[in-house]
């Protein structure tokens, strides 16, 4: 009888997982497996299929001037927009948590940019960096005189451009964690220390930043993770120009797989991405394994 | 001693919060003054400026927005109710059944949080185009409506739901999805509120897999339609353009406004566990 209603469970587990797992497989996990595979194919044309190539597409790869090209303008971007993004956001965490005058506008306008579309952003930022008649240059003109920028069109700024947007966008979205891990640090630990005469900015160091490591683990992953995952502001500001300087991997794989219709490479470049992707999100448990502060 | 420089540090912590405040809300601020200006106002800023609705009309005129905003709706209404199915059936199977693969199959869930389908664009379009399903609204829709995060959260919080009353309602007579109906579901409402937000403003602004896999007016979402109407450049007056991008994220943005405590509560919630 017991037997029975273990065997029981079992089924009804099973059942219930089902449905999501088909999906999940589906759309998910077998893509990947079927990514790797194709790696290693030739791009099927008309009636002719693929052809196995061996490693000759991972050959392309590293010989191709634009794959490390938009791989060191996406670590670039990660590393300038993420520790930036996540500065911010702890400040604004740390203002919008204290009784601040004025403070529902304050959370208000942080949190604003996190809910519109990143292309719609996109297009508002557009206008902020047109050349001459933009916001940035009539600002710039005003104040130093300077004469008329390409931001968007120049290599030197195209993507620092980009990164700026995506700053504004996301020091928001990172700020809501950290406001809700600030609430739940007990008001009794900074007492304690302001009692014992510790400052303000020994508070936060000793106390505070450290009770927010798990967030910071939290936040960081997701940022770099969004930071190979968000590209769609790309297609109105820049386009991956000029001369693919404001391109990163996932637009690379796009423009190779929809607008050069080579699949077979694309499925090599998302491995490359995937690969990226799973060390980045290790490495950073390891370096931060050590530094979190569990409960 | 220290309260005159306790209220100095306040007020410079305050004057610092709002200046930063204010150059984060500015982009859109500016958006909405050119929006509701004629294109002369552009790029000059007087009070006296006359209102005008005009660009709105204009860009509603443009492109059918109307269309686009239906497409969307079905598409966030579509997503959302097979993420809840599925995911309320997954989470209690994880949260209350054992069995064997239990651990290797939550494992295979979590992965997804770093394998995404936003990534595996070149293979999922493959998939769209077997099924025979490119340029529909469910192609935008399937790959997402088994969602990792979504099972974990629901998981996460079936999890809390205490054993006893499980075990009342068992004695009770019902049945085990009679329980999951009467007793899990309704304690877990917070966290379907707070993960429906989540979801929603997700998928209303998604943008590159609708690209990708839509091309006809009639399945384009908003996103896709707004940057094609910005992207012909010729003629197109700036303050249309706004006009347009303010229109797209209209929806989301009033229901901020309207429910922000919820909002930014949701999103806490569903961050933390």
């Amino acid at each position: 009888m017991r037997d029975w209603t273990l065997k029981r469970e079992w089924i009804y587990g099973w059942l219930l997982l089902l449905p999501a797992m088909v999906f999940l497989f589906a759309f998910t996990h077998v893509p990947a497996v079927t990514t790797l595979i194709n790696s290693f194919f030739s791009t099927p044309r008309g009636r002719r299929p693929a052809k196995f190539l061996g490693l000759a597409n991972y050959d392309r790869m590293l010989n191709d001037p634009v794959f490390w090209k938009v791989l060191w303008n996406n670590l670039w971007f990660a590393l300038g927009t993420i520790p930036v993004s996540i500065g911010l956001a702890i400040l604004m965490a740390l203002w919008v948590n204290e009784k601040l005058a004025g403070r529902g506008f304050v959370r208000m306008a942080y949190f604003t940019p996190t809910v519109l579309p990143l292309i719609a952003v996109a297009n508002i930022w557009l206008f902020f960096y047109t050349p001459g008649f933009g916001l940035f240059d009539q600002l710039f003109g005003a104040l130093f005189g300077t004469a008329h920028t390409n931001w968007l069109g120049n290599q030197a700024t195209a993507l620092n451009a980009v990164m700026v947007v995506t700053i504004w966008k996301e020091a928001g979205f990172f700020m809501i964690f950290y406001l809700a891990a600030l609430q739940a640090i007990p008001v009794s630990l900074k007492e304690a220390a302001e009692i014992e005469g510790a400052g303000r900015w020994t508070v936060f160091w000793k106390i505070t930043f450290p009770l927010l490591m798990p967030t910071t683990l939290f936040v960081s992953v997701n940022a770099v993770i969004n930071s190979f995952r968000l590209v769609d502001h790309i297609f109105i500001l820049t386009d991956g120009g000029p001369d693919n300087a404001s391109s990163l991997l996932l637009f690379y794989i796009y423009e190779t797989a929809f607008r050069y219709w080579e699949t077979g490479y694309a499925a090599t470049l998302t491995v490359a991405l995937l690969v990226l992707l799973s060390a980045l999100a290790i490495g950073q448990f390891f370096f931060f394994d050590r530094k979190v502060h569990y409960k | 001693m220290s309260r005159p420089a306790f209220s100095l540090d306040r007020i410079l912590n305050t004057s610092a919060a709002w200046a930063l405040g204010l150059l984060w809300i500015l982009p859109l601020a500016y958006a909405v003054w050119t929006a509701i200006h004629p294109a002369a106002f552009e790029a000059r800023f007087v009070l006296t400026a006359p209102l005008t609705l005009e660009n709105f009309v204009k860009a509603w005129q443009a492109a059918p927005f109307a269309r686009y905003f239906l497409n969307t709706f079905l598409l966030v209404t579509m997503i959302l109710a097979c993420q809840f199915f599925l995911g309320t059936l997954a989470a209690y199977a994880f949260a209350r059944f054992r069995f064997p693969g239990r651990s290797v199959l939550f494992a295979l869930v979590l992965l997804q949080l770093l394998v995404m389908p936003d990534i595996l664009i070149v293979e999922n379009y493959k998939t769209m185009r077997m099924l025979d399903l490119v340029d529909t609204i469910p192609a935008i829709a399937l790959p997402y409506i088994a969602s990792g995060f979504g099972i974990f959260l629901l998981r996460q919080t079936f999890m809390t739901v205490p054993k006893e009353l499980d075990e009342a309602a068992r004695v009770e007579g019902a049945s085990f999805m009679g329980i999951l109906w009467k007793v899990y579901i309704p304690l877990a409402k917070p966290t379907y509120l707070a993960y429906g937000l989540v979801s929603v403003s997700h998928h209303w602004n998604n943008f590159l897999w609708p690209l990708i896999v839509t091309n006809s007016v009639e399945t384009r979402p908003v996103t896709v339609g707004l940057s094609i109407f910005s992207a012909i450049d010729s003629g197109i007056e700036w303050s249309v353009i706004n006009a347009a991008t303010l229109m797209t994220s209209g929806p989301l943005l009033i229901a901020f406004l309207l429910f922000q405590r919820q909002f930014v509560q949701s999103f806490m919630r569903a961050g933390i566990k």
